[in-house]
C-alpha cells in the first residue's frame, strides 16, 4: 500500500480552483515531485497534506488512515514533516534550538517532571540532543549551532529548515521548493541530502521544485501541474516530453 | 535612612508593577499584541480573593480564597481567549488594543455592580505588622509582595525556559506556522497563557490589596505597569519584573527629592529615555536584522 495517497483532492478560494481533482500516491522510499508553472497549486496542495487548509473536496490518506479531517499540528506526531517556500523558522532562537523544537512531539514529560528535571527528562533530552547532532552532522550546520537564525544567510536558513523537519524524525518529509534561491553548489548538496534521506534513513520525499536538473537527479516520478489540474505522471523524461507539459511551461511544442 | 526607607517601600510597589507587566510579557509572548486589560484583570482578581475571603462575603480563609480567586482568573483568562480574543486571529494588532481597553471597562463595570464602587479593604493575615530594624520600619506586606513576586518570576521564567509546554509558547510566539508544523496546537497554547496571566494578575492583585484599599478603577496601574514592560522589552520575563522594580523605585524616590509633579512623569519619563536609547528594552530579544 502506498504511504501516502491523495484522491481527488480540491480546494477552492471563492470562484479561484487552486487545486481542483488532483491524485496521486506516493510509495515507500520514493522521491516524487511536483512540477509546474507559477500558480498550479503545488504549494497548495502542500498546505493541504499539512492541513494549513480544509479541502473543498477529497480525502489524504497517509499510512493507510484518512488525516483529511486531522489538526495542522497533529501531523507532525504521525510521522510528516515539512518545509516552506519563505522559510518559516524561531527566529530569535538558535539553530540548535530550532532543531530541538522539532523534537517537540517525542517529549513525554510532563511539567513537573520538566521543572524538577528529573532523571526521565535528563534521558530524555540526551536522545533528543543525540539526535538533533546527527542532523546537524548530516547537514553540516556545527558552526551554525549557537547562532541566532535572524542573523543567518538565507541558504544556511533554508537548510536549518530541512534540519528541522529531519529532527521530527518523519516518515514522509515535504520539501517545498528546496533548490530556491541556492547556489549552484547548495543545490547540489541539497540534490545529496534527498539521496542521503531516501537511502540511509529510508525516507519518503515529497517535493516541490522548480530546478528541473534536481528534479531530474533525485526524483523516480514527476507530477506535472498547471492551473490546479494534474497534466501527467511519469518518469521525469516521461513527464518532460508529454506535449500537455510543454505547452504549460513555455505555451508551444518546443523541447523543454 | 530616609532614602533607604523610600527604597524598601518602592521595591514593594515595584513588585506589583512587574507582575503586571509579567501578564503583559506574557500575553505579548503568545497573541503578538498587548492586553491593556491586564490591570483591570489584576483588579478583578483582588476583588474575587476579596469575594472569597473577607468575613463579611464568604468568609474563607486567606489563603483558600486567594488560591481559589486565581483558579477563577485562570478561568476567566483563559474563557476570554477562547470566546474573545480567538476571533480576532489574524487580525492587525490594533485590534487586540482596542478589544483588550473594551474588555478593561467591561471588568471595571463587573467589579463595580457586585462589590460598588467605595473602597474596599482586603482582610489579609500580615496586615499592620511590620518588622522594626536599625530605624527602618519594613511592613510583612511588602516583604511578602518582594518574596512572593521573586518567586512567582522564577517559576514563570522556568516554566517558559524548561517545560515542553512553556516552549510550545515560546514557539508559538515566534513564528505560529512553525509551531504548528512541529506539532504544537497554537490556540490551546494561547488559551493556557491567557489563563495563566490571569492567574499572575489575581497575585499581582491581591498584593496590591494587602497595601491599601481597594476600588474597580485601580486597574488603572496598568498604564504604569505598561511602561515597564516597555523599559524591559516586551519579551522578556526578567525585563519586566526589573522594569517594574525601576519604575516603583525611582517613583518614591523622586516624590521626596524631585520637584512638582515629575514623579507621577516619572515611569514615562523613564520609558522614554529607554525607547530612544534602546528601542528594544533594556532586556531586547530583537536583533538587528543585518543587511
Amino acid at each position: 500500500m502506498s504511504l501516502l495517497q491523495v484522491e481527488d483532492l480540491a480546494i477552492h478560494f471563492g470562484g479561484v480552483k487552486a487545486v481542483d481533482g488532483v491524485s496521486f500516491s506516493v510509495e515507500q522510499g520514493e522521491v516524487f515531485a511536483i512540477i509546474g508553472p507559477n500558480g498550479a497549486g503545488k504549494s497548495t496542495i502542500f498546505n493541504l497534506i499539512s492541513r494549513v487548509y480544509p479541502p473543498t473536496r477529497g480525502t489524504i490518506r497517509f499510512d493507510g488512515r484518512d488525516i483529511t479531517g486531522l489538526k495542522a499540528h497533529d501531523i507532525a506526531g504521525l510521522g510528516i514533516a515539512r518545509t516552506f517556500q519563505n522559510i518559516e523558522l524561531f527566529d530569535h532562537s538558535t539553530v540548535l534550538d530550532n532543531l530541538l523544537m522539532g523534537r517537540h512531539t517525542h517529549r513525554g514529560t510532563n511539567f513537573v517532571q520538566d521543572i524538577l528535571f528529573l532523571p526521565k527528562v535528563r534521558q530524555e533530552e540526551r536522545e533528543h540532543r543525540r539526535r538533533v547532532e546527527q542532523v546537524i552532522e548530516l547537514l553540516e550546520l556545527e558552526a551554525y549551532r549557537k547562532k541566532m537564525i535572524a542573523g543567518l544567510p538565507y541558504g544556511v536558513r533554508k537548510v536549518v529548515e530541512i534540519g528541522r523537519a529531519l529532527a521530527i524524525g518523519p516518515k514522509l518529509i515535504l520539501l517545498d521548493e528546496p533548490a530556491s534561491g541556492l547556489s549552484v553548489e547548495e543545490t547540489r548538496d541539497v540534490a545529496f541530502w534527498i539521496e542521503d534521506m531516501r537511502r540511509d534513513m529510508g525516507l519518503t520525499v515529497l517535493m516541490v521544485e522548480h530546478d528541473m536538473s534536481l528534479v531530474n537527479q533525485v526524483s523516480d516520478r514527476v507530477l506535472a501541474m498547471a492551473n490546479g489540474q494534474p497534466l501527467a505522471l511519469g518518469s521525469p523524461a516521461e513527464v518532460q516530453a508529454h506535449p500537455d507539459v510543454q505547452a504549460a511551461y513555455l505555451g508551444t511544442g518546443a523541447a523543454a | 535612612m530616609e532614602l533607604l526607607q523610600l527604597m524598601i517601600g518602592g521595591l514593594a510597589n515595584g513588585c506589583i508593577y512587574g507582575l503586571v507587566a509579567l501578564g503583559f510579557v506574557m500575553i505579548y509572548k503568545a497573541s503578538e499584541g498587548v492586553n491593556f486589560a491586564q490591570g483591570d484583570m489584576m483588579m478583578l482578581g483582588a476583588f474575587i480573593a476579596l469575594g472569597f475571603g473577607n468575613t463579611d462575603q464568604m468568609g474563607l480563609p486567606f489563603g483558600v480564597a486567594v488560591l481559589l480567586a486565581m483558579v477563577l482568573m485562570f478561568g476567566i483568562g483563559w474563557g476570554v481567549e477562547r470566546v474573545v480574543v480567538r476571533q480576532i486571529f489574524g487580525q492587525p494588532q490594533f485590534a487586540l488594543v482596542i478589544l483588550t481597553i473594551a474588555l478593561g471597562f467591561v471588568f471595571r463595570f463587573v467589579a463595580g455592580s457586585i462589590w460598588g464602587y467605595t473602597p474596599l479593604v482586603l482582610e489579609t493575615p500580615f496586615a499592620g505588622q511590620n518588622l522594626r530594624s536599625g530605624g527602618i520600619v519594613i511592613s510583612l506586606a511588602d516583604l511578602v509582595t518582594i518574596g512572593v513576586t521573586l518567586v512567582l518570576t522564577l517559576a514563570l521564567w522556568a516554566f517558559f525556559a524548561f517545560t515542553r509546554i512553556g516552549l510550545a509558547a515560546q514557539a508559538a510566539s515566534q513564528n505560529q506556522m512553525a509551531a504548528y508544523i512541529v506539532g504544537v496546537p497554537v490556540m490551546r497554547v494561547n488559551s493556557l497563557i491567557w489563563g495563566l496571566s490571569g492567574a499572575v494578575a489575581t497575585v499581582a492583585g491581591v498584593l496590591y490589596a494587602t497595601r491599601g484599599a481597594i476600588d474597580p478603577n485601580i486597574g488603572l496601574l496598568g498604564i504604569k505597569a505598561f511602561a515597564a514592560a516597555v523599559i524591559g522589552g516586551l519579551g522578556s520575563l526578567p525585563g519586566a519584573l526589573l522594569g517594574g522594580l525601576i519604575i516603583g523605585v525611582v517613583e518614591p524616590v523622586a516624590g521626596r527629592y524631585a520637584p512638582g509633579e515629575l514623579a507621577k512623569m516619572s515611569p514615562y519619563i523613564i520609558m522614554l529615555i529607554v525607547l530612544v536609547t534602546r528601542p528594544g528594552g533594556l532586556f531586547s530579544q530583537i536583533q538587528m536584522k543585518k543587511v
